[in-house]
């Protein structure tokens, strides 16, 4: 059996991890060397830290290996609450670094459970769909995957780790694959558009394009020019009579709170229009519009008031409206002097100059690609985007060859926390994406993040393995 | 089962569509982009600070008081260091061997990559020499910074002076590093967020020897240093001059204030110290020597000194007694000589009897106040000595004393006129009289004031019941407006009818036939009112305290002058007064024997 489960185990990913841990170790040295501190195991210093928490890291992958399939599926609604009640008590017992309480302190050991409550929500994301294979599109199932996910996410927000809890997001794609529709990730999309135009344009013109997007999707259902051509008319006539009454007496409305009281007060004679001529399409095209407006209204008090400043300017940055090289564009100016001074064969093993000290903030966790790309060039910025497409593909041809559903979701997810990772983490260092700070997957320093995704690949690693004598 | 299989591809091509955006755009970072020519680790990036220089200092009427002179920081880089003539280089720095060790010793333990301070503040010609030789040291590069340049030498409690920003400050104020220059007092650091300016980077290629190749990136990361916005003062410079020249030799300050707008004319505090002391490299060494002075020069009196206020006082209780109906002005009062209630004496000087509140005044008669205090405080009206009291101390603390003013400065105090909680933890609850606290009457006692409050006290009966807010700054470059609080009227709870009384008592002060207590001030073409004050202290001669406001009808200046231990109010703090008021109202001083008489005078080394 022990043998069986050795020849079983997929080399190639353990390959790939091991590379990945490798490297990430030797560029955690390179960033925080310094020549004061010459032994390797100093455990004062991160990269002395960092090979304890690779070896503990190993034995708890060998340790999963060790664990049967069943005991993951029959015990992760039991994990799912345990890390929920650890994101309950980290709020209350946490330590405050940087103005978030996202950590446990037990003496020089830091725990971040949110790390941890990615593994157990893609455990019962994995059981819960493993009941209802192919009926992820009911209005329930929705609902209770959708609380799954939304409960560790919300958790997070009030710590508040913004980066952490938009992984959770990732699920989708796993969602996706088994068969979640188009049109929740569609609607999905289109309000993370609206949010980001929300904050880009002013009411009016956000107003205009929600109703001329609603006119068009509208159009595009039920092809009947004229009805809603009525339909404008009626809104039009609502218009000039509003219009004409704040002119009157002076009332001295805005023109986008007259376009609101004009689509409000056109809805119900519209309705009357759409009863004698048995209209299709309108209900749900006056949700669309209804929903966006109200969304519209409320992304920019979630901007206002949930989003931490920081992560208000971050995204500010990202989206030009503010031009701030000192703040947080300025990390990512120094990201990208730093990215492309290394050229393409780099300047070798810690010869790196920018990725030292203060010139590229958090270097050895969030900002580590940088010193990738500084000190070992395109060819190493190359290789590690590589390793990870290469891991990220033979995960999902891992996912796919699974005879259970369970196992199925589970690689999935996997695979899509993952990507996220990857892709935010880089796209953040290369100013394609706001600066969110999630780490770079087996690459970044920081234990709980290493072993929360040394645990999912091995969880998964140790399902692969077992998938023969499951069919048994 | 494998209902939804082919969308594994469209997973699949997501992660690699994504890699390959990541990958273009590396190609275009790393190799496309011509100007990232850092080829392997022979160049580097050096992040250059440029230092904005601060914004200029005028006086109220643009006369520059404060600007910057160029200085010149010497930065090492010890990654970058290669051997060189460390003879030559100590020669032109004109240091020793062991200092440049030392040096360098703590820039590598600071770090080895970041650049720190070598050596501040070169002189010009150390400069002007290494600058012919830098290219030998690789590692050193100068930094230009500037410092704070006095045109006059005055006014240091005003404006107070800049130096490094320490480690606590740094972490609890946003955008400074170490190394970057802030106010630490005075108007430097009242208005440091104006003055600062904002700070620039500049980013350059640099070879392995150490030279600028240009320019990184054409300047694409760069962010401009934008100069500090300049601050106009309320200060009238050569008022000020005056001031410290006639408290020369002399412990205590003067305050001027404009009553129309709250604007400090003139802000002295003696023994003060030149401003240029603490500037450049022997500011620390100066400011060791002046923090161990016996005579505490840093010490700014005019804000911070607590100071009984003694006669000036019994204006203001006039004022109580009038609002609260408890006298009349015109009730006449016989006073023997002296106030005495059992075995309580107070001995008052002789002077013509009775008198009535406007004379009383003049003459600073102690039996009419101490009878009018206790009136007050034992009034039937109020039921008991604590509401009382507590009636006349809202009345007092209506003219700006006994807390802060919220003044444009860091570190003003508040003073103190005691509450009636004070006098029941003192004497018991409902057991204490007025008898027991007569002497608050006569502005003796717990009661303490600063001068900056006495002459706001002053600017408020100048104005016949209301007071600005006392201001320093009159004007920020920028454009930026001064905060609210500094254009309203703060009423005091006096009306304004009565103020005529204890005005007319304030002009006999000074210009009285019959003689007051401060006919030294008198001058020929303005009025003149004021009130003298001789305090009383434990600690040795009396000290000599006068306010004033001129002219009588249209006031221009109100001022408060406190000399400690210099004996009679009306000797030498009403001259002073005085003196102050013709140089600021007349642009020059006739009475030259007065001026002689308070130039000459020397409270300080006669002491010892």
């Amino acid at each position: 059996m022990r043998t069986n489960l050795l020849k079983n185990i997929d080399w190639l990913t353990v390959i790939i991890y091991l590379l990945l841990v490798f490297a990430g170790w030797l560029n955690i040295y390179s960033t925080v060397y310094d020549e004061s501190h010459q032994t390797i195991l100093n455990t004062g210093e991160r990269y002395g830290k960092q090979i304890i928490w690779i070896g503990a890291a190993l034995i708890l992958a060998v340790t999963v290996m060790l664990i049967d399939t069943k005991f993951f599926y029959v015990f992760s609604y039991l994990f799912y609450s345990t890390t929920i009640l650890l994101l309950i008590s980290v709020l209350f017992f946490g330590t405050e670094v940087s103005s978030s309480k996202s950590w446990f302190q037990f003496g020089g050991i830091q725990i971040q459970p949110a790390e941890f409550a990615k593994l157990t929500t893609a455990l019962v994301l994995a059981r819960y769909l493993n009941s209802f294979p192919g009926r992820i599109n009911d209005t329930r199932n929705l609902f209770r995957i959708g609380g799954m996910i939304f409960l560790p996410v919300s958790l997070i927000l009030m710590q508040p780790d913004v980066g952490s809890s938009a992984v959770f997001l990732s699920f989708s794609l796993a969602l996706y694959r088994e068969g979640l529709s188009p049109v929740v990730i569609g609607a999905g999309i289109l309000l993370v558009a609206l949010f980001i135009l929300a904050l880009l344009l002013n009411e009016l013109n956000m107003i205009l394009i929600i109703l001329v997007l609603s006119a068009f999707i509208y159009l595009i259902l039920s092809r009947r020019f004229r009805y809603l051509f009525m339909g404008l008319s009626i809104m039009g006539g609502f218009w000039g009579i509003i219009k004409a009454t704040d002119a009157i007496f002076t009332l001295g409305l805005k023109t986008e709170h007259i376009f609101l009281l004009a689509a409000g007060a056109s809805v119900l004679p519209y309705m009357i229009l759409v009863l004698i001529h048995r209209l299709k399409f309108v209900v749900p095209v006056l949700f669309i519009l209804f929903g966006s407006l109200l969304f519209t209204y409320s992304a920019d008090y979630i901007f206002d008031n949930v989003l931490q400043p920081h992560h208000q300017k971050r995204i500010n940055v990202i989206l030009g409206i503010e031009n701030d090289p000192l703040g947080d564009g300025y990390n990512i100016n120094q990201s990208k002097i730093a990215i492309g001074s290394g050229g393409l064969w780099g300047k070798g093993f810690m010869q790196g100059t920018q990725t030292k000290f203060d010139f590229v903030p958090e270097q050895s966790t969030d900002f580590i690609f940088c010193t990738i790309g500084e000190e070992w060039g395109f060819a190493g910025t190359f290789i590690v985007i590589l390793a990870f497409v290469l891991l990220l593909l033979r995960l999902i041809f891992i996912s796919e060859r699974q005879r259970s559903v369970f196992c199925r979701i589970f690689g999935y997810c996997t695979v899509s926390v993952l990507f996220f990772h990857f892709a935010i983490n880089i796209g953040m260092a290369l100013g394609l994406v706001p600066v969110v700070g999630i780490p770079l997957p087996f690459i970044s320093y920081g234990g709980s993040s290493l072993w929360s995704f040394t645990l999912m690949l091995f969880v998964l690693l140790r399902m692969d393995a077992g998938r023969m004598a499951l069919m048994k | 089962m494998e209902l939804y299989s082919e969308r594994k591809y469209l997973i699949g091509a997501l992660i690699i569509i994504t890699s390959v955006v990541f990958l273009g755009k590396l190609f275009s970072l790393q190799i496309m982009d011509p100007s990232y020519k850092l080829s392997a680790s022979s160049n580097v990036v050096r992040r250059v600070t440029e230092y904005p220089s601060r914004g200029l200092i005028y006086d109220r009427n643009m006369e520059l008081l404060v600007s910057n002179k160029p200085s010149y920081d010497l930065m090492v880089t010890p990654v970058q260091l290669s051997e060189f003539d460390t003879i030559e280089l100590c020669e032109i720095l004109d240091i020793s061997r062991e200092y440049l060790e030392n040096n360098l010793k703590r820039a590598s333990e600071f770090s080895r990559f970041r650049s720190s301070v070598f050596l501040k503040q070169l002189s010009a010609e150390s400069y002007a020499v290494l600058q012919e030789k830098l290219y030998k040291y690789p590692g050193f590069y100068v930094q230009p910074r500037t410092l704070r340049n006095y045109h006059k030498n005055i006014a240091a409690h005003v404006l107070g002076y800049v130096g490094e920003a320490d480690r606590p400050f740094i972490r609890n104020n946003e955008g400074y590093a170490m190394g970057d220059y802030i106010g630490v007092t005075g108007i430097e650091r009242t208005y440091e967020n104006v003055l600062k300016g904002e700070k620039g980077f500049r980013n350059f290629l640099v070879n392995v020897h150490g030279q600028i190749m240009g320019s990184y990136q054409e300047g694409r990361y760069d962010t401009p240093a934008f100069v500090g916005s300049d601050i106009v003062t309320t200060i009238d410079a050569s008022l000020q001059e005056y001031g410290e020249m006639l408290m020369e030799n002399k412990r205590g300050s003067i305050v001027a204030i404009e009553p129309a707008t709250g604007e400090i004319l003139s802000l002295v505090s003696s023994p003060s110290y030149d401003p240029s002391l603490l500037v450049g490299r022997p500011r620390s060494s100066n400011y060791r020597k002046l923090a161990v002075d016996t005579l505490n020069p840093l010490f700014n009196r005019a804000l911070m000194a607590h100071y009984p206020p003694g006669s000036i006082f019994k204006i203001i209780n006039g004022l109580v007694a009038l609002e609260e109906n408890i006298v009349s002005a015109s009730d006449q009062l016989y006073c023997p000589g002296s106030y005495t209630v059992g075995t309580l004496t107070i001995r008052c000087r002789f002077h013509k009897s009775p008198v009535n509140l406007p004379e009383a005044i003049q003459y600073s008669c102690n039996t009419y106040f101490s009878d009018l205090f206790r009136k007050i405080l034992d009034h039937p009206k109020y039921g008991s000595v604590t509401n009382g009291y507590n009636v006349w101390r809202d009345h007092i603390t209506s003219f700006g004393l006994g807390d802060k003013l919220n003044s444009d400065f860091p570190n003003e105090l508040r003073g103190n006129v005691p509450e009636s909680a004070y006098y029941d933890r003192f004497y018991g609850e409902n057991r204490w009289r007025s008898l027991q606290v007569v002497s608050l009457g006569l502005g003796q006692a717990e009661l303490t004031v600063t001068p900056l409050q006495m002459a706001n006290m002053t600017a408020a009966i100048a104005n016949r019941g209301y007071y600005y807010t006392p201001r320093i700054v009159k004007e920020i470059k920028n454009g930026t407006s001064l905060p609210g609080e500094f254009s309203t009227k703060n009423y005091t709870s006096i009306d304004s009818t009565w103020f005529e009384y204890v005005i007319d008592g304030m002009e006999a002060v000074v210009n009285g036939p019959e003689g007051g207590t401060g006919r030294l001030a008198e001058m020929q073409s303005v009025i003149i009112c004021g009130k003298t004050g001789t305090v009383q202290n434990p600690h040795g001669e009396n000290h000599s305290v006068f306010v004033a406001f001129a002219p009588k009808d249209d006031p221009q200046i109100a001022i408060s002058v406190y000399v400690e231990n210099a004996g009679y109010g009306a000797t030498w703090a009403a001259p002073i007064a005085s003196l102050m008021i013709e140089k600021y109202l007349t642009g020059n001083v006739t009475r030259k024997w007065l001026e002689d008489h308070i130039l000459n005078a020397d409270f300080i080394t006669n002491e010892d």
